[in-house]
């Protein structure tokens, strides 16, 4: 008999235990860890999503600071560049304005001083001239020159024009002071006698002549009474040259300061 | 020639006896139950675990995956019962190599009480599945006149399910044990080896006709065919 009964029942019976003694021992732990397994996987894969949520929130904060941080310091860079374009457009104007000022300056005393330099060499020059010509007007003075001289003198009393001769008329007749006559050297007698006779003649009245000298004049006569001189000297040809050169330099002058060139066109140039 | 371990009886007291099928059976049994009892007596739950603890973790998945693709859409339910079925006839046929064993399940008793075993369980998963009027109806399906050839083929398949396990191991046993007796050393060797395959190939064929008979007899199984 290949079937033994009570074998069957006893291994129906065994098999039944080991049903139970599997379950116990293997199926129900192994299933519960691997549970507990997947519960702490899911947990920690959650947990690593979070984690990575809000990395990438503090990742997307941070982008977006940093925009902004790009954004003001942008903005910082081009006010500060702008800001510092202006100030060394102004100070560089300063400074433009200050070279003018002074080149301006400098050339006003550059031509100050040459034009004082230039008064001063004319005005030597002018003196020299007229030493020259005093001393050798002084050296020519002479018996003869003064004789002459009294010619032109006289002469000169003769073409009074009618105004200055009546004014003279009438100041050499009210005054009770004698007509000074000044001369650089002694008139001869025939010289004075002349003289005394041609101021008889044009003014018609009769007053006391006094010859004086004068070394200060070069070579010249001179008519004095109250008030009233008529003079002929060289001295007075030779000062009104003086102020005629004087006047010819100021003119001089005059288009030169006028001409001078702008500052600002110099600094360009 | 011995067909059966269950004739190896080494206690008898009238109906009562000890014979090497059982006691084989009880080899198998501690095994089993010790070596899980080891394994699982300090299970890790966090990432780190030991080999042995993966390795049970692999049969377990493996298991439920299997009774899953059957069409059992809760496998913790039934893998106490299937599962413990294909470790049983598997460790049997595994435990070959030790000299001296014969497998419990060369032994039609065992076979026998293993088909016993699903010819009640499965009845029992459908009723309480679907109650007891609702599997009681699934044998007049689709019409009355088929009741008797449902009837038959619920017996049909627990002695086929008995006779097909016994046929292999047994066949298994009887070829080694020839073979041995005509050529003593190579043969036998790769026989044994051919033998271990067929024992994993057997408990992989029980416990997934156990399971199919069981998805045939619960809702699951219809409501997949119905869809």
């Amino acid at each position: 008999m290949l079937i033994d009964w009570f074998t069957v029942i006893a291994q129906a019976l065994n098999f039944l235990i080991l049903v139970w003694l599997m379950k116990r021992f293997l199926y129900k732990p192994i299933l519960r860890a691997i549970d507990q397994r997947e519960k702490l996987i899911a947990a920690e894969l959650a947990d690593a999503a979070a984690t990575k949520s809000d990395a990438q929130k503090e990742r997307d904060e941070f982008q977006h600071k940093n925009e902004i941080f790009d954004q003001q310091r942008a903005a910082l860079f081009s006010k500060a560049t702008d800001e510092a374009k202006s100030e060394r457009r102004r100070l560089m104007d300063e400074a433009r304005q200050a070279a003018d000022d002074l080149s301006a300056k400098r050339h006003e005393n550059l031509k100050n001083d040459a034009q004082i330099l230039n008064q001063a060499i004319i005005h030597r020059t002018q003196q020299e001239v007229f030493a020259i010509a005093r001393k050798a007007l002084a050296d020519l003075a002479g018996t003869s020159l003064e004789e002459r001289m009294l010619d032109v003198f006289l002469g000169r009393l003769k073409t009074l024009d009618g105004e200055e001769k009546e004014q003279l008329t009438s100041a050499i007749k009210s005054t009770q002071n004698p007509v000074v006559v000044r001369t650089r050297f002694d008139f001869s007698s025939a010289q004075s006698a002349a003289t005394e006779s041609a101021i008889k003649d044009l003014f018609g009245a009769e007053r006391q002549i006094r010859f004086e000298t004068d070394s200060e004049l070069i070579s010249g006569i001179e008519l004095v009474t109250d008030g009233h001189k008529v003079a002929w000297s060289i001295t007075d040809y030779l000062t009104s040259m003086e102020n005629g050169i004087a006047e010819l330099l100021e003119d001089k002058d005059k288009p030169e300061a006028d001409v001078a060139p702008a500052p600002e066109d110099e600094h360009g140039a | 020639m011995r067909l059966s371990p269950d004739e190896i009886i080494f206690w008898q007291h009238g109906f009562f006896k000890l014979n090497a099928t059982i006691l084989f059976t009880w080899g198998v049994m501690l095994i089993l139950a010790v070596g899980s009892k080891l394994v699982t007596h300090r299970l890790s739950t966090d990432l780190n675990r030991t080999r042995w603890q993966n390795l049970l973790e692999i049969i377990v998945t493996a298991i439920m995956k299997q009774i899953k693709e059957v069409g059992l859409h809760h496998p913790e339910k039934y893998i106490g019962f299937l599962g413990t079925l294909f470790l049983f006839v598997g460790t049997a046929a595994l435990c070959t190599v030790i000299p001296g064993y014969e497998p419990p399940t060369g032994s039609l008793s065992t076979t026998a009480a293993l088909a016993l075993c699903v010819f009640v369980a499965v009845p029992l998963f459908g009723i309480e599945d679907q109650g007891v009027s609702g599997y009681l109806k699934s044998y007049v399906e689709p019409t009355v006149v088929m009741l008797p050839f449902n009837i038959i083929s619920e017996i049909s398949r627990t002695l086929a399910l008995a006779v097909r396990l016994f046929g292999n191991m047994m066949s298994g046993a009887m070829i080694i044990g020839i073979l041995l007796s005509i050529t003593p050393f190579i043969f036998p060797v790769v026989m044994t080896l051919l033998g271990l395959l067929t024992g994993m190939v057997q408990a992989y064929i029980f416990s997934i006709l156990a399971a199919v008979y069981i998805a045939a007899a619960t809702k699951a199984r219809k409501e997949k065919i119905e869809g």
